[in-house]
């Protein structure tokens, strides 16, 4: 169980950096996702903890020591790979014990402590096949396995579901939830998927181009992005971004005139805004409503049905908006639809991209998975002995 | 196979038997112009001195004369122990060094790594005569010449470059996330080699070491140049054939035949590891 920090942490390669000077806090028992687009250095970032990668400059702390000069196998960290990177020319038992067999445990003890890690993994019945008689998830399983076995104080997962098929990630991702309660471990998890990071993080950290660009719960990241690159990369389908134009500030919020004439007030902090300061709203695809009176409209482009919901990609002038709408709506391609959207739903973008402040702080943006356990373990204290 | 392509490519069901037919008498050609000089070489040494020397023929009546007198002449068993000890040691000390070289290009290179590489190579381009008056002369100095441990160390050095950069491709190829792996799970590096690496590039290791071993087994410059008599090799027993008595074709094929076959048979034997040696980056 343990803390990690990152200080100031830089990495360069030749004359580009590709890690700009991060800070960072893990707390014990965390989930945290590094997400970002490719190339963000978030594998970097976790290669430099792991030990496999060297920091240019910084510190980097497990429980308060600084590691920077440890070797990666005395960090007490275990690390799973996007490939898995299992021994292929040994059983899926010799590939768990590895690091025991290094490390001259004795051989009983090995097959202990395997059998042990491949009975949380449902692996018993294949402890004596090969890597390549495994499919995907089995393998999957086996290098988390090797992982567990090592019974490290800090899990780092680079991308392991990327190899997977869309049903089999699913699953797995269930179960890597299930693995932190049940190992009650600190989790360092890597992904470009922002699904995977909003279901599975107790804290995301959004990276772009070597920089974190926010640090928070996962609902505090959807409803409150600090910028439009967090509010354009969390949440799916994309958020929307509008152009307006600034009509005047009150303490309520900031109003504004949409595209098409319409007014209104967007409950942000705005007092610092020049009166001709260049706005852009952000809506996301699931906050838009068809509406008759709504003030925005736009020529129906494609439409895809899902069932349950159907997707709009509507023609406003340049742009084309997405509306997660009802599965029912009758509309078809081509038709003209009206819609609008709540105002303390939208988000305001300055000029330089960053989020006007919210004036009503959401509900659930607190909320994490470990919010949740440590609600349940104080609201019943009789029975946590 | 046929009922695949039947059944999926009717149209091309007549035309490729005839591509197939083309193509599989042109391997065989090349195959067999390939082939011709040995087989010509073993045919020969089953001829009386006067049918060899006599029109080309395949009809002949065969006759071990030429291998009876052969053998009569010298020790084979000298020349073939020396060509299996120089062949197999000097293979051996290329491989000691080369591997340890080969994973530090292959895993820590440097800016210099592609040029050091193309370097060893270009020692290759060297006609090898133009370093033969030096190498002597140490060699004599030294007190190499004529003897095992100075043919080994000569292959060695003839044959590395080529060991280092087959086994170089061959490292190159491994995926570095294994020895990643290995390494978080605490292997030092020899842990990683011994563990991970040699084991997962095994096919790769012999096919360089078989053509090491052929390559040194088939040196005949070196080898005529440096021996007399106590360190010849196979070569150099050949080539005894040739000059002192006029050229005694029968004789010469005959020596020449059981100079090649041990290495032709070791080399058939192992033929599919070789070619999957070989073979190994082009075709995953």
């Amino acid at each position: 169980m343990a803390t990690l920090q990152l200080k100031n942490i830089i990495k360069q390669f030749g004359d580009t950096k590709v890690i700009k000077g991060i800070d960072l806090e893990v707390n014990d028992r965390e989930f945290v996702v590094f997400v970002g687009p490719s190339g963000c250095g978030k594998s970097t970032l976790m290669r430099m903890i792991a030990g496999l990668e060297s920091a240019s400059d910084g510190d980097i702390l497990i429980d308060g020591k600084r590691i920077n000069d440890v070797g990666p196998a005395d960090r007490g960290l275990a690390m799973v790979f996007q490939s898995y990177a299992l021994y292929p020319h040994m059983t899926v038992e010799a590939n768990m014990g590895f690091s025991m067999r290094l490390a001259g445990v004795p051989k009983e003890e090995r097959r202990a402590k395997v059998l042990e890690a491949a009975k949380i993994l449902q692996l018993e019945p294949l402890l004596d096949r090969k890597p390549k008689a495994l499919s995907g998830g089995q393998r999957q399983r086996v290098a988390i396995g090797r992982a567990i076995v090592r019974n490290p104080s800090i899990f780092l997962f680079d991308e392991p579901l990327s190899n997977l098929d869309a049903a089999l990630r699913v699953q797995m991702r269930i179960e890597l939830a299930r693995l932190h309660e049940e190992l009650d471990a600190t989790m360092i998890y890597v992904t470009h998927d922002q699904i995977e990071a909003m279901t599975m993080a107790d804290k995301i950290v959004v990276l772009h181009d070597g920089v974190v660009e926010q640090v928070g719960s996962p609902m505090a990241l959807y409803h409150h992005p600090r910028n439009r690159f967090v509010a354009g990369f969390i949440g799916s389908p994309k958020m929307n971004f509008l152009p307006v134009t600034l009509t005047g500030v009150t303490p309520e919020g900031v109003e504004i005139r949409l595209p098409g004439g319409g007014e209104r007030s967007v409950p942000v902090d705005g007092v610092h805004l020049d009166a001709n300061a260049t706005l852009e709203l952000g809506v996301r695809p699931e906050h838009l409503v068809l509406d008759e009176q709504g003030p925005l409209s736009g020529q129906i482009k494609v439409l895809e049905r899902l069932g349950g919901q159907t997707s709009l990609y509507v023609q406003m002038d340049d742009e084309l908006i997405t509306i997660m709408a009802d599965g029912d709506v009758a509309y078809r391609v081509n038709d003209t639809v009206r819609f609008g959207f709540a105002p303390e739903r939208a988000h305001l973008f300055d000029a330089g991209g960053l989020a006007l402040t919210s004036l009503q702080q959401h509900p659930l943006a607190r909320l994490t998975r470990q919010d949740n356990r440590a609600a349940t373990e104080s609201a019943s204290p009789g029975e946590q002995v | 196979m046929t009922l695949h392509r039947n059944s999926v490519a009717p149209a091309n069901a007549r035309s490729l038997p005839i591509r197939q037919l083309v193509l599989t008498l042109v391997g065989w050609s090349i195959a067999l112009i390939i082939f011709f000089p040995i087989l010509w070489m073993v045919l020969t040494g089953f001829k009386t001195e006067t049918a060899a020397i006599a029109d080309p023929s395949f009809l002949f009546s065969p006759t071990l004369e030429s291998y009876q007198a052969v053998h009569a002449r010298s020790g084979y068993a000298r020349f073939a122990l020396n060509s299996v000890v120089v062949a197999f040691g000097s293979t051996f000390l290329a491989l000691l060094i080369a591997i340890p070289s080969a994973y530090a290009m292959a895993f820590l290179p440097t800016k210099r790594t592609k040029g050091t590489l193309l370097w060893m190579l270009s020692t290759k381009m060297l006609p090898p005569v133009g370093v033969l008056v030096p190498i002597y002369l140490i060699f004599r100095d030294v007190g190499l010449l004529d003897t095992r441990t100075g043919l080994i160390i000569i292959y060695t050095l003839m044959n590395l470059p080529i060991v280092v950069w087959m086994l170089y491709t061959f490292f190159k190829d491994m995926p570095k996330d294994i020895l990643e792996a290995g390494r978080m799970d605490g292997a030092s590096t020899l842990q990683e080699v011994f563990f991970l690496l040699l084991p997962l590039t095994l096919p790769g290791i012999a096919s360089t070491g078989l053509l090491s071993v052929i390559l040194s087994w088939n040196e005949a410059f070196w080898s005529l140049n440096l021996t007399s008599s106590k360190a010849a090799p196979l070569t150099a027993y050949i080539a005894s054939f040739s000059s002192p008595e006029g050229l005694f074709w029968a004789k010469l094929s005959a020596a020449s035949t059981m100079a090649i076959a041990p290495i032709l048979i070791f080399g058939w034997m192992t033929q599919k590891q070789m070619v999957r040696g070989l073979t190994f980056g082009a075709v995953k």
